[in-house]
């Protein structure tokens, strides 16, 4: 990506961010010298940008841009990822995530899956757009297969038309709602993910509303995460992109249980090398390697203004509670 | 890591002096561990002094007992009856049920000892809250409510005795070098899932931790798996509440290993109590109907958020 040369000797070493602009003005991520950096604690969690960013939707919120169009990350093959899940063995990953762009548009992510489901619990963040039955049953019988878990976890942000298809784009509603009705049929219980769009106090009102539209589908006990925006890619030119004050320093991270932060604990693995986290594909200060094995052992400077939002909501990117504090 | 030897409670500062062990305390575990001769010369992991040497063959272990004072009582006796050489408890005596001291007063008074669990580790200190780490609305609100009665009614002095508790604890069956800890040998509070944890990622706790079988909780719900050839990993499950099965007894571990042999055998066992007689208790301690149903139908009804699909699929809720 083109960058402007920026001369760094007249700059202060710290509290000094460097808004940068490419060529094709498209809002790209503010810069503080004098980082604290954080190590890799452990590779519990191991995610793969499996569909490059390339994605069937052109979601108006999207943080990496994805859409057909954005051919900037390829997609990855059933042998890179193959590649990595065997490091991944000896690194001692708990588990694997699968994003994209929408997952489902690589051809080869069913055999993916069951290569990964040899080894470990699967989670795939997906759009459910492209969930024909027959894919459901798959997947079914994948998840039956397996002693692990088959996650899938579907975005959705609206509990109306309106709502969602004016973020995720026309039509987008309607079939990812049939996409979720075809994953419950066959067994699943999604994860359903939103993106907060929404004074916080509100958020009881929208998860019974959530509630209430999935249960018109069959999900009875849905599982619900609702995530903080991101204030980067396509949602920065939508609502702000994070001012100047929003950053990690060191001093933020004294007594700080740095557990929290997805890097400590993962890596993201792309058809061309390896970056710090999922939200970071496109960062430069967040790539750590080619190969898995030395992504694990390089540290990530907490350059980016994406690094404020891991510290204050913890690392939204995972499942569940990932269990973070209570070391001994 | 700085695992105390469960031998050495009562706020000793020297892990060397065995004679802190105040009356009452884990006296049972001195018994079984501490004041055999030694009978194994195999080499110890650093943090394991103080257990001795004795090489034992039956073991009772438990876990998340959430003040349910009956279950307890039940399994004890159940173990000693089964013939355990030693029981352990695997910490979270706290939350959900009635009356905490109760609970807190049977394992006092038996000398059973306890690792530290999240539960007892924010009771003692007085956190804000039990460390389970909920995002969910529901499972926060009735997290909360479970920990704000459990610290209001959990005496001064039972507080103090939970501050002793090691993080973990190492013990020998037959030939096999044991840990024992509440979530796993790294973090106290982490969930170790059967359909979330790879089996690879558990030789290499083992391996990094020097132990053959780890042995843990936390979850509330039992499961053991064979790692390779010679290491196991072993959740006891809860004392506190069901396993999320539909049924109303809860579970234990007997783990079993004959002297010279390092093939181990994990039974889980079901345990009957008074349950109506525990949610009278409930009721009448004012906690949520919810926790009630629980108990009486083998169904969890709160804290889902952090089951994984397949788990949450296998309940009712």
């Amino acid at each position: 990506m083109p960058k402007r040369p920026v001369n760094r000797r007249v700059l202060q070493p710290s509290f000094l961010i460097l808004k940068r602009t490419s060529l094709l003005g498209r809002v790209e991520l503010a810069v503080i010298d004098d980082a604290p950096s954080v190590a890799l604690q452990a590779l519990d969690e191991l995610w793969f940008q499996v569909a490059g960013t390339v994605c069937n939707l052109r979601c108006h919120h999207c943080f990496i841009s994805c859409a057909p169009d954005n051919h900037s990350f390829w997609f990855m093959t059933r042998e890179q990822v193959a590649q990595a899940l065997e490091e991944s063995v000896e690194l001692g990953v708990k588990e694997y995530y699968f994003t994209g762009g929408e997952p489902f548009m690589n051809q080869e992510m069913e055999d993916i899956l069951v290569d990964t489901l040899a080894l470990g619990p699967a989670t795939v963040l997906t759009n459910a757009t492209l969930m024909p039955p027959r894919r459901a049953r798959r997947l079914a019988q994948l998840s039956r297969a397996s002693i692990y878990t088959l996650e899938l976890r579907v975005s959705l942000d609206g509990i109306t038309r309106e709502m969602n298809d004016a973020i995720r784009g026309e039509g987008a509603f309607d079939r990812c709602v049939d996409g979720i009705e075809q994953l419950v049929k066959v067994g699943f219980l999604p994860i359903i993910t939103c993106m907060r769009s929404w004074p916080e106090h509100e958020t009881e009102r929208y998860l019974e509303g959530f509630r209430r539209l999935l249960s018109t589908v069959g999900y009875e006990r849905p599982r619900i995460k609702i995530l903080p925006p991101l204030l980067m890619g396509e949602e920065a030119k939508r609502t702000r992109a994070y001012d100047e004050t929003e950053r990690v320093t060191h001093e933020m991270l004294e007594g700080f249980d740095e557990g929290q932060l997805l890097c400590s604990r993962a890596r993201l693995v792309t058809a061309r090398g390896v970056q710090a986290c999922p939200i970071l594909l496109e960062a430069p200060s967040a790539r750590v390697g080619d190969t898995l094995t030395e992504g694990a052992r390089t540290p990530v400077t907490l350059k980016e203004s994406a690094c404020f939002t891991c510290y204050l909501s913890g690392a939204i990117c995972s499942n569940s509670p990932s269990g973070a504090g209570g070391d001994r | 890591m700085s695992g105390r030897p469960f031998s050495h409670p009562s706020g000793s500062t020297d892990p060397g002096d065995r004679s802190a062990s105040g009356p009452g305390q884990n006296a049972n575990l001195d018994s079984h561990f501490g004041e055999a001769p030694g009978t194994n010369g195999r080499r110890e992991a650093p943090d394991s002094r103080g257990l001795g040497d004795v090489a034992l063959r039956r073991v009772a272990a438990f876990g998340g007992v959430y003040s349910n004072h009956r279950a307890l009582r039940a399994a004890i006796q159940d173990a000693r009856e089964r013939g355990a050489e030693a029981l352990l408890c695997l910490g979270d005596l706290g939350a959900f049920g009635p009356s905490p001291d109760k609970t807190v007063q049977i394992l006092r008074d038996e000398g059973i000892p306890v690792v530290r669990g999240n539960y007892d580790d924010s009771i003692a200190r007085g956190l804000d809250d039990c460390q389970c780490g909920y995002t969910d609305p529901r499972d926060n609100h009735y997290a909360r409510i479970s920990y704000d009665y459990t610290l209001a009614n959990t005496a001064g002095e039972h507080r103090e005795w939970m501050a002793t508790f090691p993080p973990e604890i190492r013990f020998r069956l037959g030939d096999l070098r044991v840990l024992a800890f509440h979530g796993s040998p790294r973090r106290m509070n982490e969930f170790l899932w059967e359909t979330t944890t790879p089996t690879h990622f558990l030789e290499r706790m083992a391996r990094k931790a020097g132990a053959d079988v780890l042995l843990g909780t936390h979850t509330g719900i039992h499961w053991s798996r064979r790692l390779g050839d010679r290491s196991w990993y072993v959740n006891a499950g809860a004392l506190g509440r069901p396993a999320n099965d539909g049924r109303r007894e809860v579970w234990y571990a007997m783990l079993e290993a004959q002297a010279g042999e390092s093939e181990l055998k994990v039974e889980f066992i079901p345990v009957e109590y008074e349950v109506e007689l525990l949610a009278d208790e409930m009721r009448d301690e004012g906690l949520p109907d919810e926790f009630i149903e629980t108990i009486r139908t083998g169904w969890w009804t709160t804290c889902l958020e952090v089951l994984p699909g397949k788990e949450r699929k296998g309940g009712r809720w």
